[in-house]
């Protein structure tokens, strides 16, 4: 056996960017399909600018792609394809809203139309686009970010406590303190917030797991860390709580929390962890229910919705409508009413895609969804290193749970918070953040796929005991 | 570690299992509740989006929708203007639905479960999902002398045709352009409605059938047929009929139309009492009979129960535990019985069709939106008011008020009419309200009508049911016999 076989091998059939390609020109094709039917839908006649559009969006998508192929080849194919399709939809979506907005203008015979969200929103496509591949030039192996574990971590606080410190009229957008405004322009620190501090814990546990993992009492069957290990738990619980109550973010707030304590859990192994962290969730959620009006709202509207149909509850129940409007296959693209539905460009494009592309479409783009996270959550276990692995349990992870707390919450399965879709609902920081968040975990999985090259310090028998790892993986199961 | 975040892929697993179960909780089993919320604007916006059905009277389209430029893509337009509109109602964005365009909503916006298939066809073939058309069973020159009789003047006339129950026509005056209401404009919906709600006569009101009225003397019919089923009266029985009856347990009296006598100013035929209007006679049989019968007899004509023609006809009313006083006025339809003019039609149908009582209704049939008939009226008998043999003594009796009585205004020459008038006092100091119920040909009844002209019309006191109302009910016969 010799050095060339298995790197052969791991060339051919590990790179898989040919694949990658043809899913990217499929998923563009699906975008143009959908602009063409939103057009079509309106107007009656092909919009002109479809093929320049598609191609516009195809040579952006296509940069991105030539970039893995130059700075991560033997990345996972599927994550691009997959958020390009998200991206690309969200676009097509929230162009659809536009239309019905210029629509209701001219109709009211309004003088100045408002503004259309798609090209500012295209825009941002093209910075996340840049963000991704600035992300793998800059970031050429994932473990030099452990460097970074507590710049990380200063740098996260404080973007998520700056509107907080802000002036309300600078971070206040319908009653949440989650966004810095300034001279036209709205962020929200939070979405940047989120990957910096998934940074720092990835590099603190990985550094700490010794000592987190020390278990001292066992009651009724669970280990119970010690009082003074149980400090970090708690000093991110009160994190969370920190941001319920001065940014009045519920959404945020559980995300952060469910984000650690998934970590924490992945780093030591002990399920005791879980049971801590759902315990003080609990009773987090328990006081916030009881301590504040909005918390208290938001969950009298989940249980009964019909009560409070045009007051607190007016949004979900419209959402809710347009879902039931949708039905199985959907009223079309550009053919439904998702315009009535409040915020029905960011929050509730759930259910925009819900009522328009029906059970079916809705169905198809959590699975797509489900697929990013899962892929994500793959390149953590396909990670030869802790803090890549961790890392990548992060991301994964805290892309599912927003995605579960998004859509969760407007289809009534949980209380309503305000979360972003990743990727389709409309605003820049989201869709920079999201963009910066896959090329991380393109880095680790193209760092966990690459074939080993063979450590300078090893003897060089490391070839021949190949066949013997090989035959051990097939021999021990 | 690999252990842990397969754990946690399993948990991702779930939760978006969970998120799947729930959509599809949302968009498949609850739709249909969510759909039918009254919070849910949607709906009305999705019926305008798409053509409704037309209503057809006659193969003349009484109401259908025209495409718009605005964002409801379908108006409701209503071609004959007022002359239907007690029925069709009207078809609003701002005020939603009334009358037919209520009833028969489902069907009108093609969203009855019996196009169920014609939906999933449209669907897999990508037409455009229509309703349904609505065919009714108005006669158009019926309709049309209804209106025209009773002009502006408030009232009411329903004709049936007493073999099935069907309705000719119905009218109700004043009536009002349902168009207006129906544009998509909000301020001038608002505005029209405004307007017609503040008018004295209200013109929204379907007077035929949503509100009651003193009957008079035509509810001597009533009281004539609970006479002869009981066995002891045939049309030639004498009975008592003073100038002036006294009512026992009063100093009051009750007395004739303009203070006539009847007969030999004694007693008189129960015929020519019936002939005469005579109030006496049949004050003193409401006494004889009692309440009970006449009750029992009136609720066989129908009264007492509410109806669906599928528009909603309200209860008519004999009231109970009346004292003998009471008994004697309400055995002319005096005190307080109340009756809708669909109810007093009733009537004459019931007498007409040999004493078979048929359920009334307005729609014909139903079709699909390719024309294919989905269902057919069916005429149902609702109760048999009185045996063959008292009906076809009803209708001699009914005859002669028409030949030499009372309602001679209702004649038409080479046809043989049987009815009977109303002049119902309603309140002190107004002209009481006109009316005639009555059917044709008599030996062969072919329809059957009730007219009613609140206030006698503005005629003054001078007013009676054979000279107001009996000539528009005369027209309307002649229209639906083609005389």
């Amino acid at each position: 056996m010799t050095v060339a076989a298995p790197e052969l091998r791991a060339g051919v059939s590990r790179r898989r960017r040919w694949a990658e390609l043809l899913m990217l020109i499929f998923a563009v094709a699906i975008i143009a399909l959908a602009y063409l039917n939103v057009g079509y839908a309106r107007s009656g006649t092909v919009p002109p600018d479809t093929l320049s559009y598609a191609a516009g969006l195809g040579a952006l998508f296509l940069i991105a792609h030539l970039a893995l192929w130059a700075l991560a080849p033997y990345a996972d194919p599927l994550l691009l394809p997959l958020a390009a399709l998200l991206n690309g939809l969200g676009l097509v979506v929230i162009h659809r809203l536009d239309l019905a907005s210029t629509d209701r203008a001219r109709q009211l015979g309004r003088a100045t139309l408002p503004r259309s969200d798609a090209p500012l929103q295209l825009v941002w496509t093209a910075i996340g686009v840049g963000l991704f591949v600035a992300t793998l030039l800059l970031v050429r192996d994932h473990r030099m970010l452990q460097r970074f574990t507590y710049t990380a971590m200063a740098a996260g606080i404080v973007l998520l406590l700056i509107p907080a410190v802000l002036p309300a009229r600078f971070s206040e957008v319908n009653g949440a303190r989650i966004w810095i405004r300034i001279a036209g322009l709205s962020f929200q620190p939070g979405e940047v917030a989120k990957i910096l501090l998934i940074i720092f814990f990835a590099g603190y546990f990985v550094a700490k797991r010794e000592l987190l993992s020390l278990m001292s009492r066992r009651v009724l069957g669970l280990d119970i860390p010690r009082g003074r290990d149980l400090g970090p738990v708690v000093v991110a619980w009160l994190a969370s709580v920190a941001v319920l109550v001065a940014e009045r973010d519920l959404g945020t707030s559980l995300l952060f929390f469910g984000i650690f304590v998934a970590m924490l859990y992945v780093a030591t192994r002990k399920v005791s962890w879980i049971g801590l962290g759902v315990l003080l969730f609990a009773g987090g959620a328990y006081l916030a229910y009881h301590l504040f009006g909005h918390v208290r709202d938001r969950v009298d509207v989940w249980l009964h919705p019909f009560r409070y149909a045009s007051t607190t509850g007016y949004q979900l129940l419209q959402g809710l409508f347009g879902l039931a409007n949708g039905g199985v296959f959907g009223t079309g693209l550009g053919q439904g009413r998702p315009d009535i539905v409040p915020f029905a460009k960011s929050d509730f494009i759930t259910t925009s895609i819900g009522e328009e592309l029906g059970l079916a479409g809705l169905m198809a783009v959590l699975v797509i969804f489900l697929l990013i996270s899962v892929r994500g959550l793959k390149a953590g276990l396909a990670a030869r290193d802790d803090f890549g692995r961790l890392l990548a349990t992060g991301l994964a992870f805290g892309f599912a749970l927003q995605v579960f707390v998004v859509v969760g919450g407007v289809t009534r399965l949980i209380p309503l918070t305000g979360l972003t879709l990743p990727f389709m609902s409309y605003g820049g920081s989201s869709l920079v953040a999201n963009w910066a968040l896959i090329a991380l975990l393109l880095r680790i999985s193209d760092a966990g796929r690459r074939p080993q090259a063979p450590p300078p310090s090893d003897p060089p028998t490391l070839s021949g005991e190949l066949p013997t790892e090989m035959l051990r993986g097939v021999v021990r199961p | 570690m690999k252990t842990p975040l397969r754990r946690v892929a399993i948990a991702v697993l779930i939760g978006f299992g969970l998120l799947l179960l729930n959509v599809n909780f949302v968009q498949v089993v609850q739709a249909g509740n969510l759909k039918k919320d009254p919070h849910n604007g949607r709906v009305l916006i999705q019926q305008f989006a798409r053509p409704r059905g037309p209503i057809v009277v006659g193969g003349t389209t009484i109401a259908r929708s025209r495409k718009t430029s605005d964002a409801l893509k379908y108006q409701r337009i209503y071609p004959e203007g007022p002359r239907y509109a007690a029925v069709t109602g009207f078809y609003s964005f701002v005020y939603g639905a009334t009358a037919l365009e209520r009833t028969e909503n489902a069907l009108l916006s093609g969203t009855d479960d019996r196009l169920a298939l014609k939906r999933l066809s449209d669907l897999v073939t990508g037409r455009e999902p229509q309703g349904g058309a609505v065919v009714l069973t108005l006669n158009p020159q019926a309709q049309r002398a209804a209106v025209e009789g009773l002009g502006n003047r408030p009232g009411a006339v329903v004709a049936l045709d007493p073999r099935s129950g069907a309705v000719l026509a119905m009218a109700s005056a004043p009536s009002y352009d349902p168009n207006p209401l129906a544009t998509h404009n909000g301020e001038s919906i608002t505005a029209a409605y405004q307007r017609l709600s503040k008018e004295p006569n209200n013109p929204l009101l379907n007077r035929a059938t949503s509100d009651t009225y003193p009957p008079g003397s035509l509810f001597k019919v009533v009281t004539a047929a609970a006479a002869l089923t009981s066995g002891r009266y045939t049309p030639e029985t004498r009975v008592p009929a003073p100038r002036s009856l006294d009512l026992p347990q009063t100093t009051k009296n009750l007395t004739n139309f303009g203070g006539e006598s009847c007969g030999d100013g004694k007693t008189d035929t129960l015929s020519h009492a019936l002939q005469i209007s005579c109030n006496t006679a049949f004050g003193g049989l409401g006494l004889a009979l009692g309440a009970d019968a006449i009750a029992r007899q009136a609720e066989v004509f129908g009264f007492g129960a509410g109806y669906r023609v599928p528009l909603t006809v309200v209860p008519s009313v004999f009231p109970s535990g009346l004292d003998a006083p009471q008994t004697a006025q309400s055995a002319i339809g005096q005190f307080s019985v109340r009756i809708t003019p669909t109810q007093a039609a009733m009537i004459a149908a019931a007498v007409a069709n040999h004493g078979s009582l048929m359920r009334p209704y307005l729609v014909q049939q139903v079709k699909a939106p390719d024309l294919s008939t989905l269902e057919v009226a069916k005429p149902e008998e609702l109760s048999r008011a009185v045996s063959p043999a008292v009906a076809d003594q009803l209708t001699a009796m009914m005859r002669r008020v028409v030949d030499a009585g009372t309602g001679r205004a209702a004649q038409i020459p080479g046809v043989a009419v049987a009815g009977k008038t109303g002049t119902a006092q309603h309140a002190a100091g107004q002209p009481p309200h006109a009316w005639f119920i009555g059917f044709a040909p008599a030996d062969n009844p072919k329809v059957a009508v009730a007219v009613l002209v609140e206030n006698g019309g503005g005629a003054g006191s001078d007013a009676t049911g054979g000279a107001i109302a009996a000539p528009i009910a005369r027209s309307v016969m002649q229209a639906v016999l083609g005389r």
